[in-house]
């Protein structure tokens, strides 16, 4: 399902967006499929899939140790892909999160071409903004491949109304000055920031990110956003498990309850 | 024609440069560059960096006219006595400069990365003279073999926090640095340590550190009347060498050449030569050449030298190799460490190791230009640190320490 379609159906339904991370090849190709294939049976809307990067400064701990397991194991850029590809068959919505060098040494035509036929929707980029991301634009537009850019409490309003002008399919807002994982609290900027989102760009989907863990949080976000991103606490269902079997379980069981979660919020 | 100014108004030099960084971080670095533009032009801010260089740090460093190396090498070598300087290297000129900004935005506390410690060291020092608070990132690899420089910080009041991530080495603590300031901008500087990550910071640091260069280019026309016919540096990240380089870009008649860190040797894939053994990417918030995989995944650098181990390099420079205008090759750790000899053995002057890479580059090319110029060539060569940090790891390399000495490697530029 496009990203505009995966958003429109749960506005129908009086909810959000459910978006779920993880890591490809973490802990190793097979096993991401498995998680990613569990988040999106448990209630993930979307799977975004992470191409795992050696230097990413937007995230912290959680997703460094989990992109550093992968990296370690071997996985390529190539593999990613066939990740994208094996989850999209089963039907899930997917789209990438990657730092821009891994895309650049791909080639960026090359990379859009593989990405959509892969089965993406779209791609995410935390260290891509608009100002220089002239090649992507045209390489996106080129495979019709949704733009995810991302904007920050501290944009000023002309960096924001510029970069929601620049997105396709939904903007990542950054509920918070800081990097990924979760919090024990929601964000008090996150709801000023999706504010002026809507007020420049009122037709575009809104997924906040950043410090969000729990259903209780996910049903606090679901109430002013379309989507809640979740990252580093799907994550740590993995990475903390004695076995992967375990934590295979407790994904399910997180997945399930921020989906509950982003159903209990009160869309605006 | 005049040459462009560089960086453009975006940020870039050619196609390199530039600001590849998440969206948090782009309020700061135009509140950046907005403070320095207006610092520039503000007599005041201007009178205190240089009354600063002058009254704290000892500049102009020498320009020393080096007569026994001259005789080694056979050209007519003029070393910048950067090792002279206040903290042992050039980086004391960038630090207190931006320390200075840091003051004028009224942000109470900096943070740095630091590879084994020297721009950690000359933080701290500039902080605790500006009344900053400091917080320094370092590698977990390089606090467990730079305790000196550890104890060197903590003793000038600033925090060191152990970075686990990753190689836990430089680019990690630069990862790390990175992601505090994401978090913390709003009260926080960060004080970057060479000319390289997101605009403006290339730029900045250039300024910073320049005065090397019109310095040594002064001192030059004094001492003999005319241009030397090449100026020599070392390149990691490459702050020396751009401040050195910058005031003679425009003297065509002077050639410019920077040696980077080959390590083992570029064939062996052990080395820290971005710009002769890497390929162009984007690293650490710029376009510019780095060392990376097939894939785009930064690959680790070597260097006996930890100041110039670092997989990237500033943009500025990737672009003077583009244009041609400076020239660049790799040393070897064993070339650098034979001029480290050199330089002790007849000038008796320690040289940090990083800078003994110029003096061996210096070595190497001295030949070649005494048969392009028929005669021997005039060249100044930036010291651009003294050895001190480097007595373990040299006295180690040279099999001169007793042995039963606890052996510590040496520090970094």
């Amino acid at each position: 399902m496009s990203i505009a379609a995966t958003f429109g159906k749960a506005k129908a339904e009086g909810r959000s967006v459910l978006v779920g991370c993880m890591p490809a090849g973490f802990p190793t190709v097979d096993d991401s499929i498995t998680s990613m294939v569990a988040m999106a049976e448990a209630g993930c809307d979307v799977i975004e899939v992470e191409l795992p990067y050696s230097d990413p400064v937007m995230d912290g701990p959680v997703i460094q140790k989990a992109s550093d397991i992968a990296l370690a194991a071997g996985v390529r850029t190539r593999d990613t892909l066939k990740i994208i590809e094996a989850v999209s068959a089963t039907g899930a919505t997917v789209v990438l999160m990657t730092y821009w060098n891994p895309i650049e040494k791909y080639g960026v035509d090359a990379f859009a071409r593989d990405l959509a036929s892969a089965g993406a929707t779209g791609m995410i980029t935390p260290d891509l903004i608009p100002d220089e991301a002239g090649e992507w634009i045209a390489a996106a537009d080129r495979y019709a491949i949704d733009k995810t850019f991302l904007v920050s409490p501290s944009s000023t309003d002309e960096r924001l109304a510029m970069t929601v002008a620049n997105c396709r399919g939904f903007v990542y807002a950054t509920a918070l000055m800081g990097v990924t994982g979760a919090r024990t609290s929601v964000s008090s900027q996150a709801p000023e920031l999706v504010a002026r989102i809507r007020a420049a760009a009122p037709d575009l989907p809104v997924g906040v990110g950043l410090g969000v863990g729990t259903g209780a949080q996910a049903a606090e976000v679901a109430a002013f956003a379309d989507g809640v991103i979740v990252g580093s606490a799907l994550i740590r269902c993995v990475l903390e498990a004695p076995d992967l079997a375990t934590g295979h379980q407790r994904l399910r069981a997180l997945s399930a309850e921020l989906a509950e979660g982003v159903r209990a919020g009160q869309p605006a | 024609m005049s040459a462009p100014v560089l960086p453009d108004l975006s940020g870039h030099f050619g196609q390199f440069g530039g600001r590849f960084v998440p969206e948090a971080l782009v309020g700061a670095l135009d509140e950046l560059e907005a403070a320095y533009r207006s610092a520039k032009n503000d007599p005041v801010f201007q009178e205190r960096f240089t009354g600063l260089l002058r009254d704290y740090a000892g500049t102009p460093s020498l320009l020393y006219r080096a007569e026994r190396l001259s005789e080694a090498i056979g050209a007519e070598v003029f070393l910048k006595r950067e090792d002279l300087n206040h903290t042992g290297a050039h980086k004391v000129r960038n630090v207190l400069g931006q320390a200075l900004l840091a003051k004028r935005m009224g942000k109470p506390r900096v943070i740095a990365e630091t590879g084994a410690g020297q721009h950690g060291v000359a933080s701290a020092t500039a902080a605790a003279l500006l009344d900053l608070e400091c917080v320094v990132y370092m590698g977990e690899m390089d606090t467990e073999r730079q305790a000196l420089n550890v104890a060197r910080m903590r003793m000038l009041g600033a925090t060191v926090v152990p970075v686990t991530n990753g190689s836990r080495t430089l680019k990690d603590a630069l990862n790390e640095a990175l992601r505090d300031w994401v978090s913390s901008v709003d009260t926080t500087h960060y004080l970057l340590g060479t000319a390289a990550g997101p605009h403006p910071f290339p730029e900045i640091v250039r300024d910073f550190v320049g005065g090397i260069g019109i310095e040594a280019r002064g001192q030059i026309l004094d001492r003999i009347g005319k241009l030397p016919d090449a100026v020599v540096a070392c390149v990691g990240g490459g702050s020396n060498a751009i401040g050195i380089f910058h005031a003679f870009v425009p003297d065509e008649g002077v050639r410019l050449y920077g040696f980077e860190a080959g390590g083992d040797g570029i064939e062996t894939g052990r080395h820290a030569a971005s710009i002769t053994g890497g390929s162009v990417g984007v690293l650490h918030g710029n376009r510019t050449y780095l060392l990376q995989d097939e894939d785009g995944q930064t690959k680790e650098s070597h260097s006996i030298s930890a100041g110039l181990d670092y997989p990237g390099v500033g943009p500025e420079h990737a672009w003077l190799h583009d244009t041609g205008r400076a020239s660049y090759e790799p040393v070897t750790d064993a070339e650098a460490m034979s001029a480290f000899q050199l330089l002790c053995r007849t000038e008796g002057i320690i040289p940090a190791i990083e800078s003994a890479h110029a003096l061996a580059g210096a070595a190497k090319i001295a030949p070649r230009l005494a048969a392009e110029l028929g005669r021997p060539a005039t060249m100044i060569i930036n010291l651009s640190g003294r050895g001190d940090k480097d007595v373990h790891t040299a006295g180690a390399y040279f099999g001169i320490l007793d042995e039963n000495e606890v052996i510590v490697p040496g520090e970094v530029t």
